[in-house]
């Protein structure tokens, strides 16, 4: 058997081949990287118009709680994340994150209130590890699923209109509600979320319409198909965290810069103080701060420093002080950009730092994350 | 007298100065190249020695000597706008001049049929 023949394929598989996409292995599924305009063109036209995507790869759990009370649901979900489960009102999303015992991340995942359920999203590569964990850890309480559907994003200044041709009430959500819309006839859960920095929605639909609502949804001339490449550079230019690059087992939400998703009731001093793994050193590092932090990096020249470029202090300094963790170009800034982990001390915008790219130490400013104005519609 | 390699480049010959570039089929599998870095004018550069680096969108490829020579001039235009690779990779999109050390060399790499053959 070739490596080939054991890829798994989305329901939107045999479109992106009709659509000329070209395919790579992605964690397990064959997916298109990009398709004809190329990764360039394709960024652009999300940030212009509206770029679709097939997210279908990740893995989406339920947890319901057998009392029949979904607070027990989030009650547990809160020994598994620093946040704010039981705060979250039913119909909005959350950003949350499995934690270890040593602060480091497991994974990080979105989290919807559906009511009588809580849905969770979690990244293509740790969806078996995710569930055995939701299992482990909640199943005196919850029922655990993994459901087998289609998530299909759609982003960019354009997406609002072009979903409203199908669900005219999705110009009604605003940002991170989730909603059950009817699309091609079908119970969708739509989300207005995404990984762009632009505003936008994640369908997840069943399996048999995913292709009908993909398809429906390019009839409209401003939407056009994206590949993994440019939802990659979006991502970095949105200063969104790449698990397994950006964030793993060894970096702590508060390094990360992800304070801002761990809400005051879980904090030193809150209605619900603690009580996840890892807790000790995540709430003393909040207090305190932690000792590196991820940053933006912006290179001096045209050449891209990308994922595990060392960087030092000062050019001729022997022995580097963080890495790269993702780095590429920014089509929408026309210039290279990077994230990477600096000791607190020189984690500070402004700074100049260097980094080795082929033998050569390139000067790099430290800037804020992210590197583009985020276009969320929260009104 | 135009030859190619398996690597993707080409190589035009006018004397004993062989013209550099990579072919229209190697520029479409990169993508949209962002930044280029040539070697310095007088560089030495023995067979398979890396010469350029080429970066898309996506990620990092070297360009390697196709045979020895020296370097005798570089495209500053494509260093200025990488986009002209994509655009033009047979013509205004050429890398680097390399003198080469022995002209017979070019005899060992493909012609035109044969390079469209192996990327049928």
């Amino acid at each position: 058997m070739t490596s080939d023949e054991a890829l798994k394929h989305t329901p939107l598989h045999a479109l992106h081949v009709e659509l000329g996409a070209r395919m790579v292995p992605f964690a397990g599924y064959e997916m298109p990287v990009q398709f004809k305009p190329g990764v360039l063109n394709e960024h652009l036209h999300t940030r212009a118009a509206a770029g679709l995507f097939d997210v279908s790869h990740m893995g989406q759990i339920v947890a319901r709680a057998k009392s029949g009370d979904a607070r027990n649901a989030a009650w547990a979900l809160e020994r598994l994340v620093p946040v704010d489960i039981l705060g979250l009102p039913p119909g909005r999303l959350r950003y949350a994150f499995f934690t270890n015992a040593s602060a480091g991340i497991l994974d990080d995942v979105m989290v919807a209130n559906r009511g009588d359920h809580f849905l969770i999203v979690v990244n293509a590569a740790c969806k078996a590890t995710d569930e055995a964990h939701l299992r482990a850890q909640l199943g005196k309480e919850c029922e655990v699923e993994r459901l087998d559907r289609a998530l299909i994003a759609v982003q960019g200044p354009k997406a609002e209109a072009a979903l409203a041709v199908l669900a005219p009430e999705c110009t009604k959500m605003r940002f991170m509600d989730v909603r059950t819309l009817t699309l091609m006839g079908a119970d969708c859960m739509v989300a207005r979320s995404g990984y762009t920095g632009e505003d936008g929605f994640e369908i997840s639909t069943p399996a048999d319409i995913a292709r009908e609502v993909a398809e429906e949804l390019l009839v409209n001339a401003d939407v056009a198909p994206v590949g993994l490449g440019a939802r990659d550079s979006l991502r970095l230019e949105a200063g969104l965290c790449l698990y397994g690059s950006d964030i793993d087992e060894k970096t702590t939400p508060v390094e990360a810069g992800l304070s801002w998703a761990i809400q005051k009731s879980r904090r030193g001093g809150g209605a619900r103080e603690g009580g996840f793994p890892g807790a000790e050193i995540i709430l003393e590092q909040l207090e305190h701060g932690p000792p590196r932090r991820r940053v933006g990096l912006r290179p001096e020249g045209r050449a891209p420093v990308r994922a595990g470029a060392p960087l030092y202090a000062e050019k001729d300094a022997s022995a580097p002080v963080g890495f790269v963790t993702s780095g590429g170009f920014g089509p929408s800034l026309d210039a290279p950009i990077a994230i990477g982990y600096l000791p607190a001390a020189l984690s500070v915008p402004g700074m100049r730092i260097f980094a080795e790219v082929r033998g050569k130490r390139l000067p790099v400013a430290v800037t804020t994350l992210p590197f583009i104005v985020l276009k969320y519609k929260r009104g | 007298m135009l030859r190619y390699t398996e690597e993707h480049e080409w190589l035009n010959l006018d004397g004993d100065i062989a013209t550099v570039g990579i072919t229209g089929h190697a520029a479409n599998q990169l993508g949209d190249v962002v930044f280029v870095q040539l070697p310095e004018v007088g560089a030495t550069l023995a067979k398979g020695d890396g010469a350029a680096v080429i970066e898309s969108v996506k990620a990092a490829s070297d360009v390697y000597a196709p045979l020895a020579g020296e370097v005798v001039e570089v495209n500053q235009a494509i260093v200025d706008d990488p986009a002209v690779v994509n655009a033009d990779p047979q013509g205004a999109g050429w890398f680097f001049k390399l003198r080469l050390k022995d002209t017979k060399t070019m005899d060992a790499l493909m012609d035109e049929a044969a390079y469209k053959k192996l990327i049928e």
